[in-house]
């Protein structure tokens, strides 16, 4: 099997497993785990407080996401630049499996 | 009694998106631990951020081509720890992306990378947090490779197919991860087996997810950079 091949094979299943918890848990919340520590942080500590508060905070939910965004394509445009320097520059090794 | 305990979820998470949206973070949100484990969890922290730039210095000077794949390892997990996820138990998380860095450059280099993504995510995104960072250092860019690099070095001396080892080291560092932060905060709180249930459980498809993952670059990198690796000792 080809390498491509292979890892069409492996990102469907990454694909599939993003996608079935949507299909099984129709009516989940899908909120961050983290929100849920903090619910049982307060249910079990009614006096909890955070000490200390976010210095800058992304001003909605849409910016945040927008920044979400932006990491994601940071790293990907990165890591595609990379991957495309490392495949292309010996052309010698593409026809081998 | 599932059904309360969901709707009683979905108030106090409405709740809490409405005063801030910081809400949702996976990691150990600002403020959530008291002033002296914050700072204890930095001082752990300071000798292996220090032993990873040393080290990155070496192998830098190891091959003239590894600082490209240390930028790419550093980008994966950019990528990757922007990525939320919904679990099959009902709430999202994300991969961390470190295990691909701890593979190739071992698991102190790879904390300096740890670090620069949970620090971009702290200041920029109110993920995690500044007071947070040694806890969230230590689960994510200090145990997660430390695992994910002993998880691949045991398996390829056992003669596993890289592969394979490459799998297992990454969902396995991921899911270390997130067994951490539940004790991080079942020290401090009690009910470790509860956060345990928050964010293992939650993180157990996203662990395979980031497995697999790793081994689609790897699988790459195998066949282009086969002398690289090499230089690197990972083949």
């Amino acid at each position: 099997m080809k390498v491509w091949q292979k890892n069409l094979i492996l990102i469907i299943l990454v694909v599939l497993i993003a996608a079935i918890p949507l299909w099984l848990c129709r009516d989940a919340e899908f909120g961050g785990a983290d929100g849920l520590a903090e619910e049982l942080i307060t249910e079990t500590h009614p006096d909890y407080e955070p000490w200390f508060s976010p210095i800058f905070e992304p001003a909605s939910g849409e910016i945040e996401s927008m920044l979400f965004a932006l990491q994601a394509a940071l790293g990907a445009g990165v890591v595609g630049f990379i991957l495309g320097r490392i495949t292309a520059k010996k052309p010698a090794d593409a026809g081998k499996a | 009694m599932k059904r309360s305990l969901t709707i009683r979820a979905a108030a106090v998470f409405a709740a809490v998106s409405l005063l801030s949206v910081n809400a949702s973070a996976m990691h150990i949100a600002e403020g959530m631990l008291p002033v002296p484990w914050a700072f204890g969890w930095m001082a752990v922290c300071v000798p292996f951020v220090a032993a990873g730039f040393f080290s990155i210095k070496k192998k830098v000077a190891l091959d003239a081509k590894a600082k490209v794949l240390l930028a790419m390892c550093g980008a994966f997990a950019f990528v990757l720890s922007a990525l939320k996820i919904p679990s099959v138990f009902g709430s999202c998380s994300h991969p961390t992306g470190v295990g691909l860095g701890a593979i190739l450059f071992g698991p102190t280099a790879t904390t300096v990378l740890g670090l620069i993504v949970l620090l971009f995510q702290a200041l920029l995104l109110a993920h995690g947090g500044l007071t947070t960072l040694g806890a969230n250092v230590f689960s994510m860019a200090i145990v997660g490779p430390f695992v994910s690099y002993g998880v691949y070095a045991g398996l390829k001396k056992a003669g596993c197919k890289s592969a394979i080892a490459v799998f297992f080291a990454a969902a396995l560092g991921d899911l270390m991860t997130y067994v951490v932060t539940s004790i991080q905060l079942g020290v401090v709180y009690g009910n470790f087996a509860e956060y345990l249930s928050i964010f293992a459980l939650t993180q157990i498809p996203l662990a395979i997810a980031e497995g697999l993952l790793t081994v689609v670059v790897f699988n790459v990198l195998e066949k282009y950079s086969k002398e690289e690796l090499r230089a690197l000792h990972v083949l």
